[in-house]
């Protein structure tokens, strides 16, 4: 029974980081069809931003929940201007171009925090179930990945502002004759994809050590739960997430976290395989 | 057989004879045979991509296959010959079945981008861990992330202990590329090669016309999976020793990054940008002010700003039409996009 509860929670939790890691992702792919494959670094930075804030004295909640988002937003802010904007409806260009910019900015966390691993403790404590210890800041880490989806739907559907987003979204043209300046939601979709993997990193930091190359442990998983998505932000990165962290965290338990890995990649395979068009391309067409 | 498209080869082949005499003056051979075996790389990756249209993120799967075939072979023979000859088959194969599951499965631009980086994640996963004594394949312990140590390698065909190595390495890999570059023009040049560039353009049309597109691609997609793997195994040779990183993100991003600046479209531009960019990161190895990584991924942005199309087609570009500019005699390049040179 316990074991049980454990694995549901495993699952969850593993579910949970997918929707995190890949949520500023998925909104800038299902927006703007424009895959930013310096994520990654956008995560790693989140991670940095959380951890120079906590040693500076900020409370670890205000720094990886407010600090990490706003500082990378704004670094996406410039990428947006600097690069991407000129490489809009060209996306193996601006999946280049980004990939150079995640190799960029690895270098530069390189020169400038150097080649050592750093972090901050969790501020949350664990606590037994029956004969397991279980990971408190888990709970932490599903409960803002359920926050995100909902907030994401919330905006999207209900306000003003994701109107405007999705019907850019649909039709830059249209938008465009209707006054609305496409450029102008583009940069800020892209301010908020940036923000939220600014979030992933700052949640995600106090689990790990911080080191300039941890943002491609990431990439790839993003990069694949959110193409596997499909075009759909909410229910693509729900469902493709629901997939890969069931399918992950069953071979982790069965064999180990290598083979539940290679498992997930393996499922990448055949999901795009069988759907080309991404889970939403299939069922649940033109839903948010 | 589209003789024109010949045209340039006898004139690249005798550059590259003059370069591969002449580069010994500048740099030691251990240097050099790494870019040439860099060069033959994006090779393959230039060809897939700038004349196939197929974006394959992961190149190193291949290169890794190769040099991993090779090791594991030639750890268990002890001569080279046989498994020169497995390190280029296996990766065509494995190619040629990924390829066929894309390609028959219709998967375009971005998934096959994600399938390829997948793949390569894949082994680089598994390679690294199969540190246990229990993953033997024959004499060859993959060894995880430490690698394989302690094969034969190149030898003259046939004598095992007549080592190929230093400077007879670097001149038998520049002779072998060379030998890649005119079998890759003469693909190109033949039916088969105009079809795929036709397919580049747009394969609708040509699936209208009756050809299959989807076998054509596969078997492009093998050619440059035996070249890489062909490339992995010249580096097991100089290297002599294998590891997981062959397989890694960062292998796969430099293959793309030599492509992108060097240029699509031309088999030159690839190899030149490997080579170059390949001493540039050699050169910036050597100090400590600036991190390489910065570099490349700057060089990489900046490149796909600026240059959309690459270093080498530009110029041929910009030389054409200087000289076009002064008057009759000059060569035009053909079709309508222009400044798909050949070089």
């Amino acid at each position: 029974m316990d074991l049980a509860a454990v694995f549901i929670l495993e699952i969850l939790y593993s579910i949970a980081v997918l929707v995190l890691i890949s949520a500023g992702l998925a909104v800038v792919f299902g927006m703007m069809r424009v895959i930013n494959l310096a994520h990654g670094e956008f995560m790693m930075m989140g991670g940095y931003a959380t951890i120079v804030a906590v040693k500076a004295g900020v409370n670890v909640y205000v720094a990886m929940l407010i600090v990490a988002p706003l500082a990378v937003g704004l670094i996406g802010l410039v990428v947006e201007r600097l690069v991407i904007r000129f490489l809009y409806g060209r996306l193996v260009d601006t999946m280049l171009a980004t990939w150079g910019l995640s190799l960029a900015f690895t270098g530069a966390a390189v020169m400038i925090f150097g080649n050592t691993t750093t972090g901050v403790s969790t501020p949350i404590e664990g606590f037994t179930l029956g004969a397991y210890q279980i990971n408190g800041y888990n709970f932490f880490i599903i409960i803002v990945s359920i926050l995100l989806l909902v907030a994401s739907y919330i905006v999207l559907r209900g306000t003003r502002l994701g109107l405007v987003a999705r019907g850019t979204m649909q039709s830059a043209d249209m938008a465009s004759a209707l006054g609305y300046s496409p450029d102008r939601v583009y940069m800020t979709t892209f301010f908020v994809g940036s923000a939220l993997a600014g979030l992933a990193g700052g949640v995600l930091a106090p689990l790990v050590g911080l080191v300039p190359t941890w943002g491609t442990l990431y990439i790839a998983k993003a990069f694949i739960t959110v193409i596997s998505g499909g075009a759909s932000i909410v229910l693509g990165l729900l469902s493709s997430a629901t997939v890969f962290g069931l399918v992950s965290q069953t071979f982790t338990f069965l064999s180990g976290p290598v083979i539940g890995e290679v498992a997930l990649l393996v499922a990448a395979i055949v999901l795009l395989r069988l759907l080309p068009q991404g889970i939403t391309g299939r069922f649940f067409k033109g839903r948010l | 057989m589209d003789r024109s498209a010949l045209r340039d080869a006898p004139w690249v082949v005798a550059a590259g004879i003059v370069v591969m005499f002449a580069a010994p003056l500048i740099l030691n051979f251990y240097t050099l045979t790494l870019l040439v075996i860099y060069g033959m790389l994006a090779l393959s990756l230039g060809l897939i991509w700038g004349f196939g249209g197929i974006l394959c993120f992961g190149q190193a799967a291949f290169y890794g296959l190769g040099a991993y075939a090779y090791a594991i072979s030639a750890a268990n023979i002890g001569e080279s010959t046989v498994p020169m000859l497995l390190a280029i088959a296996i990766p065509f194969v494995f190619a040629f079945l990924l390829g066929a599951m894309m390609f028959y499965g219709r998967l375009t631009d971005v998934y096959m981008g994600v399938i390829t980086l997948v793949v390569t994640l894949i082994f680089f996963r598994f390679m690294n861990t199969t540190a246990g004594p229990e993953y033997q394949i024959g004499q060859a312990r993959l060894g995880g992330y430490n690698g394989i140590p302690g094969y034969q390698t190149l030898n003259v065909p046939g004598d095992a202990s007549a080592y190929i190595w230093d400077e007879s390495l670097y001149y038998t890999c520049f002779v072998i590329l060379l030998v890649v570059y005119v079998l890759v023009r003469l693909l190109l040049a033949s039916p088969f090669g105009r079809i795929a560039v036709a397919i580049r353009e747009n394969e609708n049309r040509v699936e209208l016309m009756g050809y299959d597109a989807r076998l054509r691609k596969s078997v492009l997609f093998a050619i440059g999976g035996g070249i890489a793997g062909l490339a992995g195994a010249l580096y097991a040779s100089w290297a002599e020793i294998v590891t997981p990183g062959l397989f890694s993100l960062g292998q796969s991003a430099e293959i793309i990054i030599w492509c992108i600046v060097g240029g699509l479209g031309t088999l030159v531009g690839p190899v030149l940008g490997a080579a170059v960019l390949g001493y540039l990161k050699f050169a910036l190895g050597q100090q400590t002010a600036v991190d390489n990584v910065l570099v490349m991924g700057l060089i990489l942005v900046v490149v796909v700003l600026v240059l959309p199309r690459g270093v080498v087609p530009s110029l041929i570009t910009a030389f054409s039409r200087s000289s076009r500019r002064r008057g009759p005699g000059s060569r035009r390049r053909r079709g309508p996009r222009g400044a798909r040179a050949d070089g």
